[in-house]
Formats: C-alpha cells, sequence, structure tokens
C-alpha cells in the first residue's frame, strides 16, 4: 500500500523538528559558553563555586534519584511520593538537630559535630524508611498487579497527604535549621571556594552510594533485588521471597532520601512542609537521565544534573545576554531531561529494565 | 518465483548468535516450514522478517524490494503478516474489533470524517464489518464477533490471531507454532486450514511447527535450524533421512540407531507441546 | 474488598444466632482507630476545628471528628459479622474505649513533657477538645466518650432496619448540614423570603439546635414516608416502554438544571461551577489521549497555557472574538518528538514540557512577548455586559465552556466507535503487535496528542476570559494531575465518568474551602482510596471495567456472575 502524502509529510517533520533540536542545543551550548567565556566576566571564584554547588546539590539529587530508580527498576513504578520521604527526613534530622543545639553539640569541635550529624542521618534515615514503608504497605502492595496507572494516582496520593500532614503536624512556616558553626568555615585551600559543609554532603554522599553499590552488587539480598527486577516471577520461582526484596527496597531507598534530607537542610539552612517536591522532580529527572533502574546510573545522572543546573545558566545563557539566567536553569534541567528522552531513552548509562513486566 | 529473500542473516544478542549467516528463499505460493530444536533461532529468524529484529548482517528482500531495517507497519504495508507462538490478541477488544484493527491500514476514512459522520465513513465501516464477518466465518468463528477475545477457548484464539493477521491482505503469512497446545483432532483441522489458506487464496505460507505431523503433511519445502544455522534443506523425505537432521534432534546416539534402521525414514515427533 | 453491608434485622425475622464475638479482632481494630485518633489530634484537626459548630452550643466540629473515629471503630468491627445487639454494642464499646485511650495517653503525657516544641497541635488547645476543658484531670473523658460512641453505633447498626436505616440517614444529612452550614447560609440570608428560614436553621458557625432537630425529623420523616409511597418500586415496576418514555422527561430535566445552575447558586459558586465546566472540557480533551489512546500526559497543562497567552495575547488590547483561533494555535508543534518515547517515560518527559512552558511562560526572557512574572491583564470577557445581565460574569464563561464541552465530548464519542478509536484501543492493549498490523504509532499517538492538546488549548482559551488575568503561576503541574487524577478517579474513557470526577476532585473541594488547610490531606487521601477500592474509577467506560475485570452488572443491576464463571474457562496459555 502507498504511504500517503500525508505520513511523508508527517516524517519529514518529525526528522527535520529532531534535527533542528539538536543544531538548537548544540548553539546555544557551544556559542553560548564561548561568549560568556571569552567575555572574561566571571572569575574563576564564581566559576569554582558554581561547580562546587553544583557537586553539592548534584550528590543530594544522586542520593534521592536512587530510590527512585531502584523502586521502578523493582515494581515498574514512579514513587511519586518519594519527594515527601526525603522532606521527612529533613524535619527528622531537625529535631534531632535542635535538641543537640540545645545542648550545646553543636558548637564543639570538629569531631564532636561530626558524631552529632552522623547522628541525625542515621535518625532522618530511620524514620525516612518508617515512613516509607508505611506507604509502601498501605497504598503499594495491594496495587502490585494493578495496571501501571492505578498505583501512580495511589502514589500521588499518597504524596499529597504526606505533604500535608506534615503540614498539619508541624505547621506551615519555615524550619531553620540550627547553625553549625563548624560546618559553615571555609576550608583553608586558596584556589577553591569551599566550606566544610560541603565537603560532608559530597563525603557522605560517596561514603554511602559506594555503601549501596556494594550491598546491590555484592549481598544475597542485593542480587535478590536485581533478580527480581529483572523477571519477578522467575525469581519467585527460584524460591527469592519477592516481597522482603520489594520491601527491602523501598527501605534503602528511602534510608537514602532521608539521609539526603538531612544533607539538603546543612546546605540550604531550612526546611518546610513543601521541601520536598521540586528536588523530587529534579531527583526523578536525574534517575531517568542516568538510565532508570541503574544505579550507577543514578548517581551519574544526579551529579550531571546538578552541575548542568548549577554552572548552565551561567555559562550558557549568559553569554547569550538572556536576562536572569538563573530563572531559567529548571528550563535547563528539563530539557535535559527531554532531550535524553528523545535522543536517548535509556538514559546515559542505559536502563536496566526489562521491557515486560513480569 | 521468489517472493521472500534471505541473503546471509545474522542476528545477535550480545555476544550470542541467534542467527547465523542465514541463507533462505521462499517461492510465491509456496508453504514452507522452519524447525529445529529449542533455541535453534526459529521465532529470531521469523522477528527479523517481520520487522520486530533488525538483522546485524544480511539481506532480506520481499517481492524484489529490501525490508531489513524498516518499520513493523512498513512491512504490514508491503504484505507480510504474522501470528504469536504465545497468542498475542487484544485481550479486551471484542473478536471482530481484533480483525478491523487489521484492516486498519486497508481502509481510509479519516478522523474528521468519522467525527462529521460521512456518507463515506458510513459506508466504509459497513463493508469492513461485513468483511470481518466474512473472515470469521473462514476460519470458522461465525456467530462470536462479540465475544471478548480472552474470553474465546484456546482453539478459536488461534484462529482468531490468524483471521486478524487475514485482515491485512498479505501476501506472505508467518505462522508460529499455530498448533501448540492442540489434540491431535483440532491438529488436523488446523493442518486442513492452513492448506487452504494457500490453496484458496494463494497466500504463501512459512511455518514453524514441532509437531512433525504437520510439518510433513504439508510442506513444500522444509528449513532445519540449529544453533542459528541452517543445517537442512528439502523435501519431507530429505529431512526425514538426513543424519544431521536426526542428530540435532536425537542426538549422536539417536543418529547412529536410526542408520543402523533400515526405513525410509522415522518418525521424528517430539512430544507435543512446546 | 468485598462491601457487605451490615445486615440490620427485619422485624419478623428471626433473630439468627450470634456468632461468638472475636475480641481479638475488636481491639485490633480498636487500636487502629487509636493511631488514627492520635493521628487526627496531632494534625490538627481536632484544635483547628473546634471554633466550628456542627450543631451551635451542643457539640462543635472538633469534637465530631472523635466522635467520627468512634463511629468508624466501630462500625468496622460488626461490618460484616452477625452479631445480637448485645454483642454489637459491646463490641463497640470495647473499640471505642480502646481507641480511646491514644487520645487520654497524649493528654498526660502533654501534661508531663512539652510536646509543643515538635508537635505544634500537641496543645493545650487540643487537650481542652479532648477533656471537655478539664484539663489532665479529664484523661478519662476521651475513653468514657468513645466507649458511648462506640456502643451506640453497635447498637444502631442493629437495630431494626426500618429504625435504623431513617436514622442513619437523618444522622448523615446532619452531619453535611453542618459541615456545609458555612455555604448553605449566606444563600439563604441574602433573599428576604427565605432569611426567616435561613437564621432559624443555621447560626453563624453551624445548625442551630432547632435547625438539627427540623433536619433530622424531616429527613427521617421523608424516608419513611418514601417507603411508604415506595417510590423507587413504583418506578421500576413500570413497563419498561413508560420507563423509555419517562426518559426524556429526565433528560429535559437534567439540561434544565444545567442551564439553571450557576444562577442558582450564588455568584461564589458561579465562579466555582464554571471552573468545574472548564475542568471538564479539558478532561473531555484529556480523555482522548489518556482515556482512548492511554498516553499519560503529564504536561498538559502546557496546551492549556498556550491556549491561555494566545487569547490572552490577542484580546487585552482586541475583541475577543478572535478566540476561536487558539482552538488551531494551540496545536503543539513540540509535541511531535515526544511521541517515539514509550508508557512511564512519556509521563515524565511530557510533566518536563509542561514545567519547561511554564518557566518560559514567566520568565524574563520571554517578559517581552508574555508578561514575565506579571502575566497579562486586562483580558475582556467574550461578551462584554452590564453586571445585572444575565450572562454577567463567570456566568457567560460558564456556558461558553459548557458548549465547547459538548462540543469535544462529541467529538471524542464519534471517534472512539472510529477506526481511530480501535486503534487508539489496539495500541494501549499492545502497540507491537498494533504496528505489526500495519498501524503507524507515532502519527497515530501524534493524533491522539494533539487533538487532546488542542482541547486543552480551547480550554485555556476560555479559562482567559474567566479570569481577565494570567500569570505563569496559574499553570502548575498540579493541574495536569488534577486533570488525569479527575479522569481516573471519576472513570478512564467514560463521558460521564469525566463529569463525575470534575465534581468531585475541583467541585467538591471548592466546596470544603473553610477547611482549607485539610482539602489536600483528603484529597490525597481520596485518590489512595479510590484506587485502593475502585480503581476503575466510579462511572467507568465499558472498556475499563473489561480491563479491570469488573464483571458488568446485567440489567437488574445485579453482579454478572456469568463473566466470573466464563474466566474459569480460560485455557492454558490463552492470555500470552
Amino acid at each position: 500500500m502507498r504511504s500517503s502524502t500525508v505520513d511523508q509529510i508527517t516524517e519529514f517533520a518529525i526528522a527535520a523538528f529532531l534535527w533542528a533540536l539538536r543544531i538548537v542545543v548544540v548553539l546555544v551550548v557551544v556559542v553560548g559558553s564561548f561568549l560568556t567565556l571569552s567575555s572574561g566576566r566571571y572569575a574563576w571564584e564564581t566559576w569554582s563555586s558554581l561547580i562546587v554547588s553544583g557537586l553539592t546539590n548534584g550528590s543530594v539529587y544522586a542520593l534521592i534519584a536512587l530510590g527512585y530508580t531502584m523502586v521502578y527498576g523493582i515494581l515498574r513504578m514512579i514513587n511519586f511520593a518519594h519527594g515527601e520521604i526525603f522532606m521527612g527526613g529533613a524535619f527528622a534530622g531537625y529535631f534531632v538537630g535542635t535538641m543537640f543545639a540545645s545542648i550545646g553539640l553543636l558548637s564543639q569541635g570538629p569531631l564532636v559535630v561530626l558524631f552529632a550529624v552522623a547522628v541525625m542521618i542515621v535518625v532522618a534515615a530511620a524514620f525516612s524508611t518508617l515512613l516509607a514503608l508505611l506507604v509502601e504497605r498501605i497504598a503499594y502492595r495491594p496495587l502490585r498487579n494493578a495496571p501501571r496507572l492505578v498505583p501512580l494516582i495511589s502514589a500521588i496520593g499518597a504524596s499529597y497527604f504526606l505533604q500535608y500532614t506534615f503540614r498539619g503536624v508541624f505547621g506551615a512556616g519555615i524550619y531553620v535549621y540550627p547553625d553549625v558553626a563548624v560546618l559553615g568555615q571555609r576550608v583553608p585551600i586558596d584556589f577553591l571556594r569551599l566550606r566544610w559543609v560541603d565537603v560532608l554532603v559530597v563525603v557522605a554522599a560517596v561514603v554511602m552510594m559506594t555503601g549501596l553499590y556494594l550491598f546491590v552488587m555484592r549481598t544475597r539480598m542485593g542480587t535478590a533485588i536485581r533478580a527480581v527486577s529483572e523477571d519477578k516471577s522467575t525469581a519467585e520461582l527460584m524460591g527469592i521471597d519477592v516481597n522482603r526484596a520489594i520491601v527491602t527496597t523501598f527501605a534503602v531507598g528511602a534510608a537514602m532520601a532521608g539521609a539526603a534530607g538531612v544533607l539538603y537542610a546543612l546546605l540550604f539552612d531550612q526546611v518546610f512542609f513543601f521541601t520536598g517536591f521540586v528536588p523530587g522532580i529534579k531527583a526523578f529527572t536525574a534517575a531517568v537521565l542516568g538510565g532508570i533502574g541503574n544505579v550507577p546510573g543514578a548517581m551519574l545522572g544526579g551529579l550531571f544534573l546538578g552541575q548542568v543546573e548549577s554552572v548552565g545558566p551561567t555559562l550558557f545563557l549568559d553569554g547569550l545576554n538572556v536576562p536572569a539566567p538563573n530563572q531559567l536553569k529548571d528550563v535547563i534541567a528539563f530539557t535535559l531531561l527531554v532531550l535524553v528522552l528523545v535522543f536517548r531513552p535509556s538514559g546515559i548509562l542505559g536502563e536496566r529494565v526489562t521491557g515486560q513486566r513480569a | 518465483m521468489a517472493l521472500l529473500v534471505a541473503e546471509h542473516v545474522t542476528k545477535r544478542f550480545g555476544g550470542l548468535n541467534a542467527v547465523r549467516a542465514l541463507d533462505f528463499t521462499i517461492d510465491e505460493s509456496s508453504i514452507v516450514s522452519v524447525i529445529g530444536p529449542n533455541g535453534a533461532g526459529k521465532t529470531t529468524f521469523f522477528n527479523c522478517i517481520a520487522g520486530f529484529y533488525h538483522p546485524e548482517e544480511g539481506r532480506i528482500t520481499f517481492d524484489g524490494a529490501p525490508i531489513h531495517g524498516l518499520r513493523r507497519d512498513q512491512i504490514a504495508h508491503l504484505g507480510i503478516a504474522r501470528t504469536y507462538q504465545n497468542i498475542r490478541l487484544f485481550a479486551k477488544m471484542t473478536a471482530i474489533e481484533n480483525i478491523l484493527v487489521g484492516q486498519h491500514f486497508r481502509l481510509h476514512g479519516t478522523w474528521i470524517g468519522a467525527v462529521l459522520n460521512t456518507a463515506g465513513v458510513r459506508a466504509e465501516e459497513v463493508t469492513s464489518h461485513d468483511e470481518a464477518r466474512r473472515l470469521l466465518r473462514f476460519v470458522g468463528l461465525a456467530g462470536k464477533g462479540d465475544v471478548l477475545a480472552d474470553k474465546l477457548p484456546y482453539g478459536d484464539q488461534r484462529r482468531l490471531e490468524i483471521a486478524r493477521a487475514l485482515a491485512t491482505q498479505p501476501k506472505l503469512l508467518l505462522l508460529d507454532e499455530p498448533t501448540a497446545g492442540m489434540n491431535p483432532a483440532e491438529t488436523a483441522q488446523m493442518t486442513a486450514f492452513i492448506r487452504s489458506l494457500r490453496d484458496d487464496l494463494g497466500t504463501t505460507i512459512l511455518l514453524i511447527e514441532h509437531q512433525m505431523r504437520v510439518v510433513m503433511g504439508i510442506s513444500e519445502r522444509i528449513a532445519v535450524l540449529d544453533y542459528g544455522e541452517k543445517i537442512a534443506e528439502g523435501t519431507a523425505r530429505e529431512i526425514q533421512t538426513n543424519p544431521r537432521v536426526i542428530e540435532a534432534y536425537l542426538g549422536k546416539g539417536g543418529a547412529a540407531d536410526v542408520a543402523g534402521q533400515d526405513q525410509g525414514g522415522i518418525d521424528v515427533t517430539p512430544p507435543s507441546g512446546s | 474488598m468485598t462491601n457487605q453491608a451490615v445486615a440490620p434485622v427485619a422485624p419478623d425475622a428471626p433473630v439468627a444466632p450470634a456468632a461468638a464475638v472475636d475480641w481479638r479482632r475488636v481491639v485490633r481494630i480498636g487500636l487502629l482507630g487509636g493511631v488514627v485518633a492520635l493521628y487526627v489530634c496531632l494534625v490538627g484537626m481536632v484544635e483547628v476545628f473546634q471554633p466550628r459548630a456542627l450543631v451551635t452550643g451542643i457539640i462543635t466540629l472538633g469534637q465530631t471528628t472523635m466522635v467520627l473515629v468512634g463511629v468508624g471503630a466501630a462500625y468496622l468491627t460488626i461490618r460484616g459479622q452477625s452479631m445480637d445487639r448485645a454483642g454489637a454494642a459491646a463490641a463497640g464499646a470495647l473499640a471505642g474505649a480502646v481507641a480511646g485511650i491514644f487520645p487520654a495517653v497524649l493528654v498526660v503525657i502533654m501534661e508531663v513533657v512539652n510536646l509543643r516544641a515538635m508537635f505544634l497541635h500537641a496543645s493545650p488547645g487540643t487537650s481542652a477538645v479532648l477533656t471537655l476543658g478539664l484539663g489532665a484531670a479529664g484523661a478519662w473523658v476521651p475513653i468514657v466518650a468513645l466507649t458511648v460512641v462506640g456502643a451506640a453505633t453497635g447498637l444502631l447498626l442493629t437495630a431494626r432496619a426500618d429504625i435504623q436505616r431513617p436514622a442513619t440517614a437523618a444522622l448523615v444529612a446532619l452531619l453535611l448540614a453542618g459541615l456545609f452550614a458555612g455555604l448553605l447560609r449566606p444563600p439563604l440570608l441574602a433573599s428576604s423570603v427565605t432569611a426567616g428560614i435561613g437564621r432559624l436553621l443555621f447560626a453563624s458557625d453551624g445548625l442551630t439546635i432547632a435547625g438539627a432537630v427540623i433536619a433530622f425529623i424531616a429527613v427521617v420523616g421523608g424516608r419513611i414516608a418514601m417507603r411508604r409511597v415506595s417510590l423507587r418500586s413504583r418506578v421500576a415496576a413500570l413497563s419498561p416502554e413508560r420507563q423509555r418514555a419517562a426518559r426524556p422527561f429526565g433528560l429535559i430535566a437534567l439540561i434544565l438544571l444545567v442551564v439553571w445552575l450557576p444562577h442558582g447558586v450564588g455568584p461564589f459558586f458561579a465562579q466555582v461551577v464554571a471552573v468545574v465546566v472548564l475542568y471538564i472540557l479539558m478532561g473531555f480533551g484529556l480523555n482522548i489521549t489518556l482515556g482512548l489512546a492511554g498516553l499519560l500526559d503529564l504536561g498538559f497543562v502546557a496546551f492549556f497555557a498556550v491556549g491561555a497567552y494566545t487569547v490572552g495575547l490577542l484580546t487585552s488590547t482586541a475583541e475577543y472574538g478572535i478566540a476561536l483561533w487558539p482552538f488551531w494555535a494551540a496545536v503543539p508543534f513540540a509535541g511531535l518528538p515526544i511521541l517515539g518515547i514509550r508508557g512511564d517515560y512519556l509521563a515524565i518527559a511530557t510533566l518536563g514540557f509542561g514545567e519547561i512552558i511554564r518557566i518560559l511562560a514567566g520568565s524574563n526572557l520571554l517578559l517581552p512577548l508574555l508578561g514575565g512574572p506579571r502575566g497579562i491583564i486586562n483580558i475582556p470577557k467574550p461578551i462584554e455586559v452590564p453586571p445585572d445581565h444575565l450572562l454577567a460574569g463567570p456566568i457567560q464563561i460558564y456556558y461558553l465552556g459548557l458548549v465547547f464541552a459538548l462540543v469535544v465530548a462529541f467529538v471524542a464519542i464519534r471517534l472512539r466507535d472510529s477506526r481511530l478509536g480501535r486503534a487508539w484501543l489496539a495500541i494501549r492493549e499492545d502497540e507491537d503487535v498494533a504496528e505489526a498490523l500495519g498501524v503507524n504509532l507515532v502519527q497515530t499517538k501524534l493524533l491522539a496528542y494533539m487533538l487532546g492538546a488542542a482541547f486543552a488549548g480551547l480550554g485555556g482559551a476560555v479559562f482567559a476570559g474567566l479570569l481577565g488575568s494570567i500569570f505563569a503561576s496559574s499553570f502548575p503541574l498540579f493541574v495536569s494531575i488534577n486533570v488525569a487524577a479527575l479522569i481516573i478517579v471519576g472513570g478512564m474513557g467514560s463521558i460521564p465518568g469525566v463529569v463525575v470526577g470534575a465534581i468531585f476532585l475541583i467541585g467538591v473541594p471548592e466546596l470544603f474551602r473553610e477547611f482549607s488547610e485539610y482539602r489536600y490531606l483528603f484529597y490525597g487521601l481520596a485518590l489512595i482510596a479510590m484506587m485502593l477500592f475502585r480503581p476503575e474509577g466510579l462511572l467507568p467506560s465499558r472498556i475499563v471495567q473489561r480491563e479491570l475485570h469488573v464483571p458488568e452488572p446485567d440489567a437488574n443491576g445485579d453482579a454478572n456472575l456469568d463473566a466470573i464463571d466464563q474466566d474459569a474457562r480460560l485455557s492454558p496459555g490463552a492470555t500470552g
């Protein structure tokens, strides 16, 4: 049967558009960067602080992204409520931190502070895990065999419910994290504008991600999780306790997110009931960027996104004389997402999910 | 006259050669079978023809034009249709709706016409429904048009899938294990039906089958695959007595056994149901 | 989850032998109730609702929340069980008592420890409500109160049918009347005719005692009267021909109601109703993309925005008449490449796209074009009329939206039964097989996407007229989620489902504006509950019912058990 002219025109239009898109993006990136850098408007100090904040934000995104990617890998489900799990951790950390501050722990020397922060992270991770397990049990588990849209809506409902529960219980106000003097100080290096808190965030994130990676690759449970992600029914036939694997996945992802909550709050000093929303979306973007279901991919995607978001507006857009480029940093992030999905849907490192749901 | 020509077709998955350097020709209006042990690459080959996979090497030509690398719908437009090893009907659509989807690209009503309910669209709906019902009758499902596809009994589902494929008016029909799970009576019916497709409609048929009765019964040519390579090709007689084929199915010991027996051929019937 | 009604005992029926009460289960339910009670306290509903009365001077809304917890707990213990009245009362009482322990403990702890640093509502205010003002000394109050409530519920639910049904209905009506007192009162007071009634029934913060009594009696009387007259069975007993003849009257009545609606509900609600109609319009649009073709488009709001901005740009200095071509201007070119993306990724990609549009719209970059954060203002209504006119304000938007909504619904229905509609359904079922049958995936999906988007743009165009000004912040992700949610909750793919969904998810929360903090909490809860208990939606189309294995009821409304039996005939490998 002959292909109608409408078909051909559409094909051509799509191809042309895709090419135009590629060209525009390349132009913006290359020309913009060139113009910005050659104008010499920004000193190394500015760039270095942008890069550092890209690194720290990226680490936070990476930690949150892990939860998204693992849950999607094992259940093919976008856990919309994950951002709220992250926020819950931030809140938990706040209360522990405030308590520590009131007994003067946070104004002590570095080792004590480190210990205090570690406790905050642990408590936050535990609280987030508890929250996630509750949500899983009530809103997701009964829907495991339902068509895709159903758990998605349930997740959205859970997200709203958690947000406004937090608002109800803790109020709509902004909670300012206690000031930790040691962390705010500059690291005594000359060429880089680094604070100790930045170091803490990155190091903590790296440690946790390494731990997670080892867990997923080297332990029995980690292997079980990977097996269930690939093929649930076969894994079950092999004697793997699928339910436990799923619950563990949620728990681990939530712990990462809870820890990320504390780190985020240390970076930005504040938390309120809606904090989880934007980082949640960004982290999800990062997970898709890196290849959904792919653990190293989520880490990479997070770091990459953090950098692009931080450095991008100044680097690309300023040179092109775009007014107020930082308004558009989310646009850059989302454009990146859309581009990746259009041109390389399996993500940077490739997705690790099978086509059919088991 | 060659309808489909496959030359040196190779399909790899990572390090695994699912199909390796396969040469194969199908003549018009013939019934050809592909057999081989499980995992030999038969369905992979099907998938390459139907556009579900793109071969890494080689060419596939249909009616003179190359089709390797084309999209599935483009291949359907050229006249190739297929059925599936595990039935893939549109479960929540009725039987007649399934067939109507098969007719999709043969119909021309536009969506604007549908909204405005033009005379053209109305007339086309009538003719397409009539044609669909005719196809139902043809495959023996008369009167079951409004039953949901997943509520049909197994044998009927197989037939419906064939009817749906026929709705595209294919020149080449790929049937993937059409008699799987059937008892001898049903198998005989299906075999006769397949033959009538070629006899009455002139459709060329490529068959994957495990039931040797069927294969030997209606195939004009048979190709045997093993580990992705074609190890034999010929008539039923030739295949039955081919030592490499026997070895592939029964192993070296079995081949020796058969070689020792002086029979015109063996009844190579592996346990039915795959 | 089965939903067996609690069985009230018919007056002359022999009393069924009471099953032994599973006390452990009762306690478990009580514990659950206690957790819920604790939650309700800590999230602040008790304290925040306290100033508002259900029946002025008798019971406040804050107290009502706790009562409802007790009722709920008792109900759960009795549901599905056969118990005699004494057993039911005891079970209800026990469940209530156990549940009551939690708030009691909270009160005691609050005395000793300052929980307020962490929990905003672990406050004297909450404590006062729980203990009826007695403070820590009254820690026993919630326990006793919930015990009594539980026992009463148990007794009520096992009462004779002809008492239980009217009484329950009356109590529910009372609850609703009290909840909506804030809405019902002003319209009554506005007109001098009804003002007297308004003052009789409603005080400034709830029902008056007189109002409560009147409402109760009215409903009870009404139920009893209805039973006597047995209206429903009379109607059912009519022959089918007469039922069919009556249908046009029903239809006319419905049409009259719809046309009258914005006039009858007062100016505030006319706005609400207009918004609901707009969401219905968008719902019909997304219904094509999502309900028919299965494409989860979370960037839907972007097209809405395009439509709104187009109208804004074209009309803020000119006549509205040009507005009809946003319909076509809103066709998204940018949608083209996104259609190659599969399934869930499409959701994310469209979400990203929607956000990009929103941010760009409000950005300084596009300020000269689109007004930046300040947006576009001074958008005229479609027809300029004096303020008292029949079509003033949101009312003309309502009608305009209604007309467009009908157009979209019409298009959707026609498409659903067409060649294209079948292709969409096939793509939803199994897109690989659909493609192998010759369906061009990208084009077919593009059509669904474009049509949905065009109708969203239409909605946006009308929306601009409604508000008179638009800002980028009017188009958050929340809107896309809302539209998708209302389709799914209402029943995907079904026209009446969209209407119902819009009423429930958009209209009803507006009714609860008073309780604005907690609206979204219940919204989220409602979404979860719907998915758990009725995932196919409130009024699903037949196709979706098929997908979710809900046996369609036959002519009498009874569940069709044959459908379930047929499932059992499925042979191996049938579902592939």
